[in-house]
C-alpha cells in the first residue's frame, strides 16, 4: 500500500527523523491560511502516490500567502501520472546546501532489509543507480541485529566529509530502518536529505511503501489508505478481495491466479487481441467473488468480449459457474462471453452453465483464440 | 528417483483441523502421500479422520512419528513461527503453503532456518509432487503422471496449466516443484535446477518464471554454466504494464531489471529454449527428447 508523503513524514518524525513542520490543505484558502502561519518562503507539494512529482510541475516555492494561494490553486488542478492531485501539503522552504538520497528496501537477492545511500540525491535514483553506480552505496541489514552504529556511521561518511553530519546521517539512518521494521515497509525513502548552509541536516522528502500483508496487524497503518487517490475501479476490486488492473484492450479476463492471468493475457496478445484488464479472482473462490468481478468487468465500456480462464485447483469451477449464472440473471451481459474451465468439479460446473444456455470450453488456446474473434470481429491471428 | 519428496517422505501437516489444512491432509493421503501427524495446538492426543494422530507440538511429532518433512497451512499472522518451530524441531524439508506472510516476518524466518539446516519451500507457493509418489501441497494430483521431466515455477495454476498440457501429451513427470511468487522464499529456481541436474531420472527441465526480480536471469547463467540436461522455460507478463502490481507482491518490475522481455532474453542467451504459448513447452520437451 502507497502512502502519502505527509503520512510517511508524521511516520518519520515519531521515530525522530528531524523533518521540517508542514500540513495539508485540499483548498487555497487553506494554503494561504498554512503560508501566513508558517511566515517567510514556503513549498507547496501535490500529495500523490507518484515519484517525480517536482519534474511534473507538483512543488514550487512560494514567498507568500497570496503566492501560496496562487500556486495551490494551480497544484490543485493538477494531474499527475494519472493521478489527480486532490491535497497539498504545505511545509516552511529549508536553505538547501547538498542533496543525498538514503532509501531502504528488501532486496530479493539477499533476502534482507538493504539501505541504497548516494551523495548524488534530488534525482532519479535509478539513473544515478545506471550512470554512475560509484556514486550509489548498498549495505544489507542482518535482521538479527539490525542497522549497527558502525554500519550507519560508514555509510554517512560515503555521504559527508564532515564528522559531524556524518553522525547526524547516521542517526537519521537508525531512525530510518526503526520506522521502515516498525511499519512492515517494502520501501522507506528520504530524497532529498539535504544539508542547510549552516550544516544542519534534514529529510525534506518522504515516501513509503507498506506490505499489504501487513495491514491486518497494524491497523493505524490500514488507516492511512487513501482510496481517492487510488482507481476506483481497482478500491472496487480490493474490496472483493479480487486483484484488478486496468489496461487499455478490450478483453476482458477473470483467471484464478496471478501467473495464469498473466499468461492469458500474453495469448490474447499472441492471437492478436489486447487484454482490458488484469483481474485475479484468487485461490479458494466463492461465487459472490464472481459476481463482483463480473460487475467490474462489465462496466468498462471499452470491453467488447469477456473471457473466464479457470483453472480449478483449491478453485471449484461449480463454485465459478454459479457465479456466472447469478450475476448474469441479475444483470444480462452485452457482450459475448467465452468460458474456459478445467478440474475441480469440471462435470458439475459444465451441467450448471449448459442448463443456463452457456457452453464451456476445456481448452485454454480455443478459448482465448474464441474471445479475441469476439472482440475484434475477426478470424485470431 | 525425484527431488525433495518420494515414498520415503514421512509429512506431518501443520494446521491440520483448519479448513484449508484438512481439506488438503485428506487429498494428500488419497493420493498416497505418508501422512504420519498433525499439528494443531490445544488438539494434541485426538485424531485426524480417525487414524492420524494430532500433537500440540512439531517437536512432539516428530519424537513420536520420526516426521521429516512438514507442511503448514496456518493463518498468516503465525506462519513465520510455525516455520520457526519446524526448523527447530529437526524437519528437514518445511513446505509453507500460506499465502500472506509478512515480508518483514520472512527476512527472520529465512536465517533461522537456514541455520538448523532444514529446506524451506514457499511461502505463498502451491508445494510439490512426485507423481505416484507423494504429494506435498495442493497440486492436482490427477493433472500429473510419472514420467522423466522435472518442472519448477513461480506461479501456481500457471503450473497446473503447464502440467496438464504435458500430461495431455503423454510427458510424465519426475517431480513438480511450485516455489512461489513472494520478494523472499526459502527455495529458488538453482536450488531446484541443481537438485535436477543431479536427479538421475530428470531427463530434461521445465522453468516457468514471471515478471519482477532477476531470479529467471540468474537461473539461466546457472543454467549455461552447470546443466548439460536440455531447459525448456515459460514466462508470463509479456503484456504487464512496467511499475504495476500483479498480485505477486514478487512480481513488480524495478527498474529495467525484471520485464518478460529481458528474462526471454536472458533464457535465450544463455540456451534455454523459450516456448511463446504454454502449450509450446510440450512441442520444444519433445523435439529435446
Ligand atoms: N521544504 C523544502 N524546501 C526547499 N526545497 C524543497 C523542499 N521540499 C522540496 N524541495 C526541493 O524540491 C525538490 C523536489 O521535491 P521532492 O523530492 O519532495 O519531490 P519529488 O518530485 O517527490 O521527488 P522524487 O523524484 O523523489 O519523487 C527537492 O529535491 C528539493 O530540491
Ligand atoms: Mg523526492
Amino acid at each position: 500500500m502507497n502512502i502519502h508523503e505527509y503520512q510517511a513524514k508524521e511516520i518519520f518524525r515519531s521515530h525522530g527523523i528531524p523533518i521540517p513542520d508542514g500540513d495539508i490543505a485540499t483548498t487555497p484558502a487553506e494554503a494561504e491560511a498554512l503560508a501566513k502561519k508558517y511566515g517567510g518562503t514556503v513549498v507547496v507539494k501535490a500529495q500523490v502516490h507518484a515519484g517525480g512529482r517536482g519534474k511534473a510541475g507538483g512543488v514550487k516555492l512560494a514567498k507568500n500567502p497570496k503566492e501560496a494561494r496562487e500556486i495551490a490553486e494551480k497544484i490543485l488542478a493538477l494531474t499527475i501520472k494519472d493521478l489527480p492531485v486532490q491535497k497539498v501539503l504545505v511545509t516552511p522552504a529549508a536553505d538547501i546546501a547538498t542533496e543525498a538520497y538514503v532509501g531502504v528496501i528488501i532486496d530479493r537477492a539477499s533476502k534482507r532489509a538493504t539501505f541504497m545511500v548516494s551523495p548524488a540525491g534530488g534525482i532519479d535514483i535509478e539513473e544515478v543507480a545506471a550512470k554512475t553506480p560509484e556514486k550509489l552505496r548498498k549495505l544489507a541489514v542482518d535482521p538479527r541485529y539490525g542497522l549497527q552504529p558502525y554500519e550507519a556511521m560508514e555509510l554517512g561518511f560515503f555521504l559527508y566529509d564532515d564528522v559531524k553530519q556524518v553522525r547526524a546521517a547516521a542517526k537519521i539512518m537508525q531512525q530510518l530502518y526503526a520506522a521502515f521494521v516498525a511499519s512492515g515497509a517494502s520501501l522507506a525513502e528520504i530524497n532529498p536529505l539535504v544539508t542547510t548552509p549552516d550544516g544542519t541536516v534534514l529529510a525534506l522528502d518522504a515516501k513509503m511503501v507498506v506490505d499489504d500483508n501487513e495491514l491486518d496487524r497494524k491497523p493505524d497503518l490500514a488507516a492511512m489508505r487513501d482510496e481517492s487517490a487510488e482507481a476506483p475501479s481497482e478500491v472496487e476490486a480490493r474490496n472483493a478481495n479480487l486483484t484488478f488492473i486496468k489496461l487499455e484492450g478490450n478483453v476482458g479476463c477473470i483467471v484464478n491466479g496471478a501467473g495464469l492471468a498473466m499468461a492469458t493475457m500474453d495469448l490474447v496478445k499472441y492471437y492478436g487481441g489486447e487484454p482490458a484488464n488484469f483481474l485475479d479472482i484468487g485461490g479458494s473462490s466463492n461465487p459472490e467473488k464472481v459476481v463482483a468481478a463480473l460487475k467490474i468487468i462489465t462496466s468498462d465500456p471499452s470491453v467488447k468480449a469477456i473471457l473466464f480462464n479457470i483453472f480449478g485447483g483449491i478453485t471449484r469451477t461449480d463454485d465459478v459457474a454459479n457465479g456466472i449464472v447469478t450475476a448474469t440473471k441479475k444483470s444480462p451481459l452485452k457482450v459475448p462471453i467465452v468460458i474456459r474451465l478445467t478440474g475441480t468439479n469440471e462435470e458439475i460446473a459444465v451441467k450448471i452453465l449448459e442448463e443456463n444456455g452457456f457452453t464451456a470450453l476445456t481448452d485454454m488456446d480455443d478459448a482465448v483464440q474464441r474471445a479475441v474473434q469476439l472482440a475484434t470481429g475477426k478470424e485470431a491471428a | 528417483m525425484s527431488i525433495f519428496v518420494d515414498s520415503g517422505t514421512r509429512l506431518i501437516v501443520q494446521g491440520i483441523t483448519g479448513r484449508d489444512g484438512s481439506f488438503h491432509a485428506k487429498q494428500m493421503m488419497e493420493y498416497g502421500t505418508t501422512v504420519v501427524g498433525g499439528v494443531t495446538p490445544g488438539k494434541g492426543g485426538q485424531k485426524f479422520e480417525g487414524t492420524v494422530p494430532i500433537f500440540n507440538t512439531v517437536a512432539e511429532a516428530v519424537k513420536a512419528t520420526s516426521a521429516n518433512t512438514t507442511v503448514i497451512y496456518v493463518p498468516p499472522p503465525f506462519a513465520a513461527d510455525a516455520m520457526m518451530e519446524a526448523a527447530d524441531a529437526g524437519i528437514s524439508l518445511i513446505v509453507a503453503i500460506t499465502e500472506g506472510v509478512p515480508v518483514m516476518d520472512m527476512t527472520r524466518v529465512y536465517p533461522f532456518v537456514r541455520e538448523r539446516g532444514a529446506r524451506l519451500l514457499g511461502p505463498n507457493c502451491p508445494g510439490l509432487i512426485s507423481p505416484g509418489k507423494s504429494k506435498v501441497g495442493i497440486i492436482p494430483g490427477r493433472i500429473c503422471t510419472p514420467g522423466s521431466i522435472g518442472l519448477v515455477s513461480r506461479s501456481g495454476t500457471l503450473t497446473y496449466e503447464v502440467v496438464y498440457q504435458m500430461t495431455r501429451a503423454g510427458l510424465g513427470q519426475t517431480t513438480c516443484v511450485g516455489i512461489g511468487g513472494d520478494p523472499i522464499n526459502g527455495t529458488n529456481f538453482i536450488d531446484c535446477l541443481a537438485a535436477f541436474q543431479a536427479d538421475e531420472d530428470t531427463t530434461s527441465v521445465v522453468i516457468i518464471g514471471e515478471i519482477g526480480g532477476t531470479d529467471e536471469q540468474e537461473a539461466a547463467r546457472f543454467v549455461k554454466e552447470n546443466m548439460t540436461k536440455p531447459v525448456v522455460g515459460f514466462i508470463a507478463g509479456q503484456t504487464a504494464p512496467p511499475g504495476r502490481r500483479m498480485g505477486h507482491a514478487g512480481a513488480i518490475i524495478s527498474g529495467s531489471a525484471g520485464t518478460a522481455a529481458e528474462k526471454i532474453q536472458a533464457f535465450e542467451d544463455n540456451g534455454i529454449a523459450v516456448a511463446k504459448r504454454p502449450i509450446d513447452v510440450v512441442g520444444l520437451l519433445k523435439a529435446r527428447t
